[in-house]
């Protein structure tokens, strides 16, 4: 009973969250200097023209009654308008979203094997060169933000070995035969491998660069916990009993060891999902964040306001099944 | 454990000390740069276009680090670019700091409504993705020094805000914190005097570090072309016009790169060396 009291609380304040999100883009947005309606017409359009225009897209209105009429949309799945495509912002947002969802998976992907595999080398290794090195390496990695990593791979796998592609998210001329715009995941299920190789060569160097400051994260933390579980009793008990020391770190460690390192995954994810925006400017990626500072740019209003409260959407709703989760699976929590 | 610890206290000072003198250097530099910069960081020379740097073939003497597509010396604009990255980390960090460590205080040693109201407030900006709304910010503010300073407190005062409310509550169940109430000192007597000198050692690190990311957030919103006027010389917009001509003027992405490189990384350095230093277990 006191769990679903306490999801039931989460929820709400999840709500209240997003509400306060809402509130601070729309009143943000609206004071942003510079007529977007001027900026869509023809020069020459007349005065009448533009207060025309403005009527049309409600902007003529008290900012609060502006508010109340876009929320009302909101909760019935209308976003507005875009003012540079005059595409629906919904059907705009969605468009974009499996981009930048596909490369935020992979980077989360990358950044899980990455930290793995330097965790479990470290725990190996431990006390030994290999593991001072690891330690080293860790600390560069988190210094370092994903923007400079960015940089820092397309000029070693862009220019100096262009191995990987530095921008874009497939090479133009490929017809692509998709009906969704999740181009990865799509292009495996046709079986069309040399299309799926195309993408992922576009989206590696995005994606790494998103991963490098996770995977350190998740080494550091996870090695960490493996070292403390190793001096346990029941490990012990493993080694007497002949196991080898990979067994040992595999079977008996890693299953103890992993949960502390699963909650800050799913929190550390939502920060890498907001460093796509940059990066995929950095790679010319067509995702949500690319086109977000278009918006910006731009001066589209009710695009921003759209894409933003889809990031938000994504931020705590990430943050509220990592928390559930976390609380389901921790009797201790269950029952607080 | 014992040689864990001898060890980390070895490698203090070579960490603290590289990443300090990089950092004076640079301030230095910054400082100098109308002195020392060998050309005007303006100027313009069209036939002397996309000059090499010093070591390749077809470079000018003078130009140590080569010339843009548009004849601009490249060190001179590093060491104008460091002025504005300094500047905003300077002032940036600490209004943040003061204002991210206040709010934290607060709600950690207050508790009460002025924490829901502080916890509810972070909670909020954590859901928004902090590039996008330094941009849209500085759409909003338009493009200045103030604009970026701005942006940068408005959205990182959190980071301090999260830390220093969670040590203030953690110290604020200590005894001392009992005992100055009970002698009656005031709220407020106690949270200046009892609480903040001891997370005074943290709010350091995080100012450390927090200049560090300033210096980002500055290069991130200048390669968007949303920084100061277009014209003055910024690292970030240095690597944006690196980064259209890669094939053809590499240097102009590299040497300001490798600058921000050295400059955050040194900003973290000192923060985790502080920390290191602060902490009694390893001291």
């Amino acid at each position: 009973m006191q769990f679903l009291q306490s999801v039931i609380i989460r929820v709400c304040t999840t709500l209240i969250t997003l509400i306060g999100v809402a509130v601070i883009v729309f009143f943000t947005v609206r004071v942003v200097p510079g007529n977007p309606i001027a900026m869509m017409l023809p020069p020459g359009a007349t005065e009448a023209d533009v207060a025309r225009l403005t009527a049309l897209y409600g902007l003529d209105k008290p900012i609060p009654q502006q508010f109340v009429i876009w929320l009302s949309g909101v909760l019935h799945g209308d976003f507005g308008t875009s003012i540079t495509t005059k595409q629906p912002v919904l059907q705009l947002v969605l468009s974009r979203l499996p981009a930048t969802l596909e490369l935020s998976v992979m980077a989360l992907s990358i950044a899980i094997v990455i930290g793995g595999i330097m965790a479990l080398t470290g725990t190996r290794q431990r006390g030994t060169k290999t593991e001072a090195a690891i330690d080293v390496g860790n600390g560069m990695a988190l210094s370092i933000p994903d923007f400079l990593w960015g940089l820092i791979l397309i000029l070693a796998f862009g220019v100096l070995i262009p191995i990987f592609h530095i921008s874009g998210r497939v090479t133009p001329s490929l017809a692509l035969p998709f009906t969704s715009n999740f181009y990865l995941t799509e292009s495996l299920l046709r079986l069309r491998f040399d299309l799926w190789l195309d993408i992922a060569a576009h989206m590696f160097m995005p994606a790494l660069a998103l991963a490098i400051p996770l995977a350190a994260i998740i080494g550091q933390l996870l090695k960490q916990s493996l070292k403390e579980t190793m001096h346990l009793d029941y490990v012990t008990l493993a080694r007497t009993k002949g196991y080898g020391e990979t067994h040992v770190i595999l079977r008996e460690a890693l299953p103890n060891a992993i949960l502390p390192t699963l909650t800050l995954v799913g929190v550390q994810f939502t920060f890498l999902i907001g460093g796509t925006v940059i990066i995929e400017r950095l790679f010319s990626y067509e995702g949500l964040g690319n086109m977000a500072i278009d918006a910006v740019i731009n001066r589209d209003l009710p695009l921003i306001q759209g894409i933003v409260i889809l990031f938000a959407v994504i931020f705590t709703g990430v943050n509220l099944l990592v928390d559930l989760t976390y609380a389901a699976l921790n009797p201790r929590l269950r029952h607080a | 454990m014992l040689d864990g610890r001898s060890q980390i206290k070895r490698k203090l000072p070579t960490r603290l000390v590289l990443s300090a003198s990089w950092l004076i250097l640079l301030a230095i530099a910054a400082i100098c740069a109308p002195r020392i910069a060998p050309f005007d960081p303006l100027a313009q020379d069209l036939f002397l276009g996309q000059l090499p740097p010093f070591w390749v073939q077809g470079h000018e003497p003078g130009y140590l680090l080569g010339t843009d597509s548009l004849g601009r010396d490249v060190l001179s604009r590093i060491l104008y670019g460091a002025r504005l990255a300094l500047t905003v980390a300077l002032i940036a960090g600490s209004i943040t700091c003061i204002i991210g460590a206040t709010m934290g205080l607060l709600a950690g040693f207050l508790r009460g409504w002025v924490d829901i109201v502080i916890s509810r407030a972070i909670d909020i900006w954590m859901a928004f993705p902090p590039v996008l709304f330094s941009i849209l910010l500085i759409a909003v503010l338009g493009p200045s020094l103030t604009s970026i300073i701005i942006a940068i407190v408005v959205i990182d005062w959190t980071r301090f805000a999260r830390v220093i409310r969670a040590e203030a509550m953690s110290q604020g169940a200590m005894d001392y914190v009992a005992s100055a109430q009970i002698a009656g000192r005031s709220r407020v007597s106690t949270m200046l005097t009892e609480i903040l000198p001891n997370v005074l050692p943290t709010i350091t690190v995080l100012l450390t570090l927090e200049m560090g990311i300033a210096i980002i957030v500055e290069a991130i919103l200048s390669f968007v072309n949303l920084s100061i006027s277009t014209d003055d010389p910024t690292w970030g917009g240095m690597i944006a016009e690196g980064r259209a001509s890669i094939h053809q003027t590499w240097w102009v992405l590299v040497f300001p790169l490798i600058t921000l490189f050295l400059t955050v990384l040194s900003f973290s350095q000192l923060g985790e060396g502080l920390k290191d230093r602060f902490d009694p277990v390893l001291r």
